[in-house]
């Protein structure tokens, strides 16, 4: 389908040619309310003078623990908020003075998220969604047909949403964002909660998506870095508000590849995890330039991921441990991930942030539930999502 | 936060650009209206339970009136302000409430996101609410009528349908200023509903005509669009004519007066919930409050 369809193109300003998002010193401020904790309130900073530029036909990643800023940013992208300073376009277009015209070339999709009444089909939801973007009844049910069968959903179109899997409603959701035909779209944390198998769905579908129509762009928030690394041309990495490198997922890892990169798995006699001093004291060894641990708890042992400056500091490294009294049980020398690059950029895993993962990905290399850190699914943000589902569903679904 | 200039002007003199705004805004009515059309057929047993429970409610009226020897026009009377609870009730829970709903599911964000007007959304929501909710009145205003053997006298039958026609719209159009305005000023939305739930029953007059009130009382509930409505269509439906106060309807103003009254409101209401919603729109963009997760 032409573009024309789902938009009125009047908009003929010039606009910086080949970028799809640009931001300019962009900053977000929350102000929290009064609590006990915070009698005064007080002010929390999303977003810290974010400079970004997303190239159109990129599939650009932003990568970040929770609370880094990826949702903030998306939804000032998508005129849902409002910067406290700076300026972001979308499509040439800023996404504050013109939001109807960003709305227009446009969509989001949120994982862990409960959009569509309980009452209404699989394919009735999508109609109405698409219908929000003015594509014609033809367009719209020729496109969740052919999209429901990519996704595997295509024996599901006439089931009502409230008989729905987890896994299934947000395969929907996902569809639902690509029916308008978007020149730029935002994918926030969208195989958060799902399988493996689904989630190598989606990624497929994504990339055969952007392949279809060049010039296409999308900007993929995830917290899974074998998703980034495998699916985006660039990558940003975000803490804290603050964009600490961004570059392609093979120069980010070239950075540390004169490193060496060491996974070890330690136990201490008493069962405990590291503390934060133990941390310090290896870090303070000769040639180690960062360590970060993860803690699980199924196994009673630490996952430590550390990096040297040469492959001689590792007998000192391991020497530090055995004074902390802590029991080596593997040590694997490793080719540089995102993650290490994250761990030596932020000096934490992702996992230390993110107690929200799905439970069968690894953040390091998206394999199979046991191999990595088995933390429970869901999460906060997905029950959250579910229960307010339910209430609309049964209160109001109407 | 400083309030961005407005957009940059749009070509409103191109027919062209007016007609594909206005075919994707009536493309957004018609889908958010379709999901409460089709629930209507959905859940049939609901549809029992909405038409039999009022019916029952009312049917206690019936006999208290018939039990103290009231006129005959009483007993339609009670039958119209039964079917009309409905009306009131679907505006209270599924229009002035709504939007805290969709916050609550995540939805509020998509449609905000999306390029139809957040007004479309509310159009859609009223007519798609008025459908179903005619449904249980007619279902109410069927077997009330018919149990108890009402007889209609019904002079003005354009008047009388102009009526309730416009009395939705301005019942409608309040609730969805209220739609905004909960989601504005209100943290517990069904709280809220709760308490404009009775009170406002009891000063609508939906079980008696309002003028029993007393004129100043019953006056100032004119503000809610219901007690206009249903004190116009009463004397309509009984004889009355529409530039005259019908004395066996206990009539407040005159009909034709109340119709006048009640598209004005309608207007009002609509324009007011359009400003609302512009208001609330930027109040949470500025404050994030669109979801509840950031």
């Amino acid at each position: 389908m032409s573009t024309s369809e789902t938009r009125f193109q009047v908009d003929h300003r010039p606009r910086p040619a080949g970028l799809a998002i640009r931001t300019e010193n962009l900053s977000r401020v929350f102000q929290v309310r009064r609590s006990r904790k915070w009698p005064r309130g007080r002010r929390v900073v999303a977003l810290d003078g974010v400079n970004l530029e997303v190239a159109e036909g990129e599939l650009f990643g932003l990568l970040g623990p929770n609370g880094a800023g990826k949702t903030t940013l998306i939804k000032i992208l998508s005129t849902l908020l409002l910067p406290t300073s700076g300026r972001a376009f979308v499509s040439g277009i800023d996404v504050a003075r013109d939001p109807f015209g960003v709305k227009q070339r446009i969509n989001i999709v949120s994982g862990g998220e409960s959009g569509g009444y309980g009452i209404l089909s699989v394919r009735e939801s999508l109609w109405m969604f698409s219908q929000l973007y003015g594509v014609s009844n033809r367009i719209a049910l020729d496109r969740i047909d052919r999209m429901l069968k990519l996704v595997g959903l295509e024996d599901d179109a006439g089931t009502l949403i409230s008989k729905l899997s987890t896994g299934m409603r947000q395969k929907m959701n996902f569809v639902r964002g690509f029916l308008s035909d978007p020149d730029v779209l935002f994918l926030d944390e969208p195989t958060l909660g799902l399988d493996v198998t689904t989630a190598r769905t989606l990624r497929k579908f994504v990339r055969e998506w952007m392949a279809e129509r060049p010039g296409r762009t999308v900007l993929l928030t995830t917290h899974y870095m074998a998703e980034a690394d495998e699916l985006c041309d660039r990558v940003a990495i975000i803490d804290r508000g603050r964009i600490l490198a961004c570059d392609t997922p093979a120069s980010l890892k070239r950075q540390i590849a004169r490193q060496a990169v060491l996974r070890l798995e330690v136990s201490s006699s008493d069962g405990a995890g590291l503390s934060q001093a133990d941390l310090a004291r290896l870090k303070d060894q000769p040639g180690v330039r960062e360590v970060a641990a993860r803690w699980r708890p199924e196994a009673g042992r630490t996952v430590l991921t550390a990096i040297l400056e040469a492959d001689g500091a590792i007998p000192g490294l391991v020497g530090g441990l055995s004074g902390l009294g802590l029991v080596v049980h593997s040590l694997a020398k490793e080719e540089p991930t995102l993650e290490d690059v994250f761990v030596k950029l932020v000096g934490r895993t992702l996992a230390e942030d993110t107690p929200t993962n799905n439970g069968d990905h690894d953040s390091r290399n998206g394999t199979l539930p046991g191999d990595g850190p088995e933390v429970g699914v869901g999460g906060a943000g997905d029950g959250e999502a579910a229960a307010g589902g339910g209430a609309a569903d049964e209160s109001a679904a109407r | 936060m400083k309030a961005p200039p407005g957009s940059p002007a749009r070509a409103w003199w191109d027919w062209k650009y007016v007609r594909w705004l206005l075919e994707l805004n009536l493309r957004a009515v018609r889908a958010r209206a379709y999901v409460r059309v089709v629930a209507t057929g959905r859940e049939i047993m609901w549809l029992l339970w909405e038409v039999l429970l009022p019916f029952m409610a009312t049917a206690a009226y019936v006999f208290i009136y018939r039990a103290l020897n009231a006129p005959p026009a009483y007993l339609g009377f009670v039958i119209l302000g039964g079917a009309m609870t409905a009306f009131w009730m679907n505006v209270l829970w599924a229009m002035a409430s709504q939007f805290y709903w969709e916050r609550y599911s995540g939805q509020l964000e998509l449609f905000f996101a999306s390029p139809a007007s957040l007004m479309a959304i509310l159009l859609g929501m009223s007519a798609g609410g008025m459908f179903m909710t005619s449904v249980r009145a007619i279902g109410v205003l069927v077997l009330g009528s018919m149990v108890f053997r009402v007889e209609y006298a019904v002079a003005h039958p354009w008047l009388l349908a102009y009526t309730f026609l416009v009395t939705l719209w301005a019942l409608y159009g309040l609730g969805m200023l209220l739609a905004s305005v909960f989601l504005l000023y209100g943290r517990e939305a069904w709280h809220t509903s709760n308490l404009l739930q009775e009170p406002v029953y009891l000063v609508s007059g939906f079980y008696f005509p309002v003028r029993a009130l007393g004129f100043w009382v019953a006056a100032g509930a004119t503000v809610i669009p219901l007690t206009l409505g249903l004190d116009a269509m009463r004397q309509l439906a009984f004889g009355g004519s529409p530039w005259a106060i019908a004395p066996d309807a206990v009539g407040l103003f005159p009909p034709g007066y109340e119709a006048t009254a009640l598209t004005g409101m309608a207007v009002l209401f609509i324009g007011a919930a359009y400003k609302a919603l512009g208001r609330m729109m930027w109040a949470a963009k500025v404050a994030g409050t669109l979801a509840l997760k950031h």
